[in-house]
């Protein structure tokens, strides 16, 4: 059997969602109910940094609807001025899939954490990423479970100690931009809560897209898990462990001093002044090998963390061709519902 | 080669059944009027059985007789070949009068092979005819079904039935020699050389299958011709070679006026959805997960997308329901639909749409159970999964159909309870009505309910200012329904305890306890008509209570005894919850309160839990629909003791 060819054009993550007619400010996002993170939470840096940078997309607010699940950074629609869904654990990619298809004069956001997204969810997250919905997904890494005071996540490094795992936990943990990419999804980020421009501009790039797009964010909790990702917030440490991809730039990083070549069917970091400059990697977003190698420098123990878009191709979403779907049937055969009824066999009695 | 015993097809005596017909001259040899006749097509599930009985039927319902079937298959699709779990039968009831149920025991049964006649042949009472393809009575395949010795050449059978012993497939082959076809490619044709020798006793008409063999094979015009000539050879046989002496009449039926299709109830089910839709004015998204027998609802669904319907295989049934959700918050008519075990996995997002008070349906074709229990076998034991089978006090609407056509009835009750109140709505059909088919009186679209409902789109708080997704309509106590893009009423709602009015989330003690009374109030609130009592008599002592598909059986049997001289009051729910508001009154005016159900008694308990009533819970969990003659016998017992 042959699919009908549906000629979706390649277009952008935002066509179709109304345009403010006025400016907006950070201010206008934020809705008037009081933030109930912990103190010094990472959460709080992330919801700064949306609530800063949706004005730059000038969307009507109203066309813009947050989806989460369960988990503390599932409490994040609560404080949009936006229209949001606080949902159940895991599902919010499968309640967000559904509404997308619905709408398509939606912005539709997705927030979960590393437990939501990866453990009860892990299934919808792998399926809404391979079906290319458009849905922008963000997921707060903060390598613990929060909510439930602090027992050890799926992205939690092998034999750490928590409530849960007084011995060491035993998982192998996941890398989520891996698995992503596994999935063939069609945009992949990753940015770290402190780095407001890297973040900012990732959001960017994930908002233009058309498309699932799965920005990892890795997320401070200072109670449980505090300190996760310091070695990436000390300048001197970052500088050597960070390396932010750009598409079609060298992949350089610490102030030059150091490159990414091939190695093998991967990648590897060497010294720049060791390296041809015709050796050194240049990033390639549309290279799916290529992004799934830079997601393997990344380790858990943070040695060397990879930021910045890993991937970002076109491809038809889910909900643009389904809508496509519906609205060639309607075009090839009208809605009778009479016809419908009384189908093919039908016999007639009379007085 | 046993000959016509001269009385009738339907042997025994109970009301329901036929009397010796009269006799008329036909067009060879005798032929016998009879007002009704049941036949059971059985063979192996690769046989094609359910093709056959499909087709029988589709002859019936042109020749315009009643009808009521019952298909009957294994969970496996291609079970051993010949064994007994192997086997797949269609049982086909069709009158010259309106009846109710596809029959208790068949009048005559059409055994392919060696593992359907043992399977099925005490359900044949004596007398009966037995048509036997004697090709597939082999020593190994009589071995396979634990025969010692070949049943056709003793005289066990033909002491017992009349029976006609056909080389169905040797007789096919015969006929498509000449077609160029493989014997192996003939040979599969055998079941349309019976339902030939069957049009055939029945005089049926044959257009009809003709040209629908002719469309199925459209893409394969020697594979159509040989169906054809292989149901014309069956056709034949019963002419020329005198072995069936007699042939039956079954005139059509008076029903009421007009236009009339067959309908399965899953396909009734898909069209109530549509009709919805159009009803509504709203998109329909289906978002489910394929499982059985409640997948050709995504089948039928999704052939229609032209109604803007909307159908999405999710990647579980979880998924399935969450985008169903989804896409009601997004302003659509969200519907999933699946069997027990699905509402299972689906438990927790019926709960947040219970909490968030959004339109939803939940189809639940219910199959038996526990766990993956009977997928392809009947039973209506998820009554109190519906109910109760989520955490916290959860309440919402039940709504269940009573027969194939009333699919269509209830699947747009359930969407206007959705609507009207924003709640999820569990829509309780079963493997029997799924599968099983009746004439459907087609409605006038005219007259389909109107189900438009109103979006917010102002403000509605106490001042003015703000909107307020908490604020109940005063009178069915639902809440604005206000769609992402409305501008002003941005919103978050969510699993979380809500405050009444604001929706803001609430953890205050009170609060709480008045919410949670609220949601039970806004459901037990639903208008829902008043429960018909059926008593032609006015006599009656003895209610019998149903809900769903039992209604064909409780009806035929209720007929019985009112035959019998005993009268019996019949009252059938479609709305389990809340129950209709006449009902304790109802349940109080008898005497005694029957409750015939495939499950341990699970409505008996809500009756007896609501209304204080010491109901008689008579139960069966067999996989299979009740028998209008044991429910006969369970009635007749009860009025004899209220009456003595």
């Amino acid at each position: 059997m042959t699919a009908t060819e549906l000629g979706l054009p390649t277009i952008g993550g935002l066509v179709g969602v109304p345009t403010a007619d006025e400016p907006q400010k950070a201010k206008d996002y934020k809705s008037d109910q009081e933030v109930r993170w912990c103190p010094g939470c990472g959460d709080y840096v992330v919801l700064n940094a949306v609530q800063s940078f949706l004005p730059t997309l000038g969307l009507k607010r109203e066309n813009i609807v947050f989806v989460s699940g369960i988990g503390c950074s599932s409490r994040f629609p609560y404080y949009m001025n936006t229209y949001g869904m606080h949902s159940i654990h895991g599902r919010a990619p499968a309640i967000a899939t559904g509404l997308a298809v619905a709408r398509p004069d939606l912005s539709v956001w997705v927030v979960t954490g590393d437990g939501d997204a990866l453990s009860i969810g892990g299934n919808h997250l792998i399926h809404t990423l391979r079906r290319n919905v458009n849905l922008k997904i963000l997921l707060f890494n903060n390598r613990i479970y929060g909510l439930t005071k602090g027992q050890y996540s799926p992205t939690s490094e092998e034999g750490k100690v928590t409530k849960s795992t007084p011995l060491g936990s035993l998982d192998h943990p996941f890398n989520p931009v891996s698995l992503a990419l596994g999935a063939e999804a069609t945009f992949v980020g990753r940015a770290v809560d402190s780095d407001r421009a890297g973040l900012t501009e990732v959001l960017r790039q994930a908002a233009e897209h058309r498309g699932s797009a799965l920005v990892e964010i890795y997320q401070n909790c200072p109670i449980f898990n505090d300190g996760a990702f310091d070695v990436l917030k000390d300048s001197d440490e970052a500088a050597r462990r960070i390396i932010n991809v750009v598409d079609g730039q060298p992949i350089t990083f610490g102030n030059g001093e150091y490159s990414v070549v091939r190695d093998g069917f991967g990648l590897a970091v060497a010294k720049s002044a060791d390296v041809a400059p015709e050796d050194v990697v240049v990033h390639d977003a549309s290279d799916l090998n290529l992004s799934f190698a830079l997601s393997r420098l990344s380790t858990q123990d943070l040695q060397h963390t990879v930021t910045g878009v890993f991937r970002n191709v076109a491809r038809t979403t889910y909900d643009d061709a389904a809508r496509a779907q519906v609205e060639q049937a309607k075009a090839a055969k009208p809605a009778d519902l009479r016809a419908l009824l009384h189908g093919k066999d039908t016999w007639t009695v009379t007085g | 080669m046993t000959t016509d015993v001269g009385n009738g097809a339907a042997p025994g005596g109970s009301p329901e059944q036929t009397a010796p017909g009269e006799t008329t001259p036909g067009r060879s040899g005798t032929v016998r009027k009879l007002d009704r006749v049941v036949i059971r097509f059985a063979g192996d599930s690769g046989d094609g059985m359910q093709l056959t009985g499909d087709r029988f039927t589709s002859e019936a319902a042109a020749f315009g007789n009643d009808l009521a079937t019952q298909p009957n298959f294994p969970a496996e699709i291609r079970a051993p070949q010949g064994t007994l779990p192997g086997v797949s039968s269609f049982q086909l009831h069709f009158a010259d009068y309106d009846i109710l149920t596809p029959g208790d025991r068949p009048d005559v049964l059409v055994a392919m092979n060696p593992a359907a006649l043992k399977a099925n042949i005490d359900d044949l009472p004596k007398g009966g005819i037995l048509i036997v393809n004697t090709d597939e009575f082999t020593k190994r395949n009589l071995v396979k079904v634990g025969y010692a010795a070949d049943p056709l050449e003793d005289n066990s059978l033909t002491e017992t039935y009349q029976v006609h012993k056909v080389a169905m497939a040797t007789l096919t082959i015969g006929a498509l020699e000449n077609t160029g076809l493989g014997k192996k490619d003939a040979e599969r044709a055998k079941n349309m050389f019976a339902l030939g020798l069957l049009s055939w006793m029945y005089h049926r008409p044959t257009e009809g299958t003709e040209r629908f063999l002719r469309e199925k094979f459209a893409k394969k015009p020697d594979i159509a011709e040989a169906n054809v000539l292989a149901f014309r050879a069956g056709w034949n046989y019963g002419e020329t070679t005198e072995s069936f002496a007699v042939t039956y009449e079954v005139a059509p039926a008076k029903l009421n006026q007009g236009t009339y299709r067959q309908i399965t109830g899953n396909t009734a089910l898909a069209y109530g959805l549509i009709a919805a839709g159009q009803q509504s004015g709203l998109p329909v998204v289906l978002g489910t997960y394929p499982i059985t027998p409640a997948s050709d609802i995504l089948h039928e669904l999704s052939k229609h997308k032209n109604f803007g319907i909307t159908t999405l295989q999710a990647e579980d049934e979880i998924a399935g329901i969450g985008a169903a959700l989804g896409a009601s918050y997004g302003g659509a008519l969200g519907v999933t639909s699946t069997s027990g075990p699905g509402v299972a996995l689906k438990s927790e997002t019926i709960g947040l749409a219970v909490m968030t008070e959004l339109p939803l349906i939940v189809v639940d074709v219910q199959r038996g159970g526990p766990s993956t229990g009977l997928p392809t076998k009947t039973e209506q034991a998820d009554l109190l999964q519906a109910m109760f089978g989520r955490n916290g006090e959860s309440p919402v609407a039940i709504v269940a159909p009573q027969s194939p056509a009333d699919c269509f009835d209830a699947a747009l009750e359930a969407a206007r309870i959705a609507l009207a109140y924003r709640t999820p709505v569990l829509l309780l059909s079963d493997g029997a009505i799924a599968n099983g088919s009746e004439p459907w009186l087609i409605p006038e679209v005219s007259e389909l309910p109107d189900l438009g409902v109103e979006f917010a789109t102002e403000p509605n708080s106490p001042d003015g200012d703000a909107f307020w997704p908490y604020l109940r309509d005063p009178e069915t106590l639902a809440r604005p329904w206000a769609v992402p893009g409305t501008a002003g009423l941005q919103h978050r709602i969510g699993g979380l305890e809500k405050a009444d009015g604001t929706g803001n989330i609430s953890y205050d003690p009170a609060n709480h306890d008045y919410m949670v009374r609220l949601r039970q109030r806004k459901i037990d609130g639903i208008r829902v008509p008043d429960v018909e009592v059926d008593d032609p008599s006015g006599q009656a002592r003895v209610l019998v209570v149903g809900w769903g598909s039992s209604y064909g059986p409780i009806g035929a049997a209720a007929r019985r005894v009112r035959k019998l001289g005993m009268p019996v009051a019949h009252a059938h729910l479609r709305h389990l919850n809340p129950f209709p508001k006449n009902l304790g009154e109802v349940l109080a005016r008898y005497d005694k309160v029957v409750v015939p159900e495939m499950n341990l008694g699970q409505l008996a308990l809500l009756l007896r839990a609501k209304y204080l009533v010491d109901a008689i819970s008579y139960t069966k969990v067999q996989g299979l629909p009740f028998k209008a003659e044991e429910l006969q016998d369970v009635l007749a017992d009860v009025i004899k003791g209220v009456s003595e």
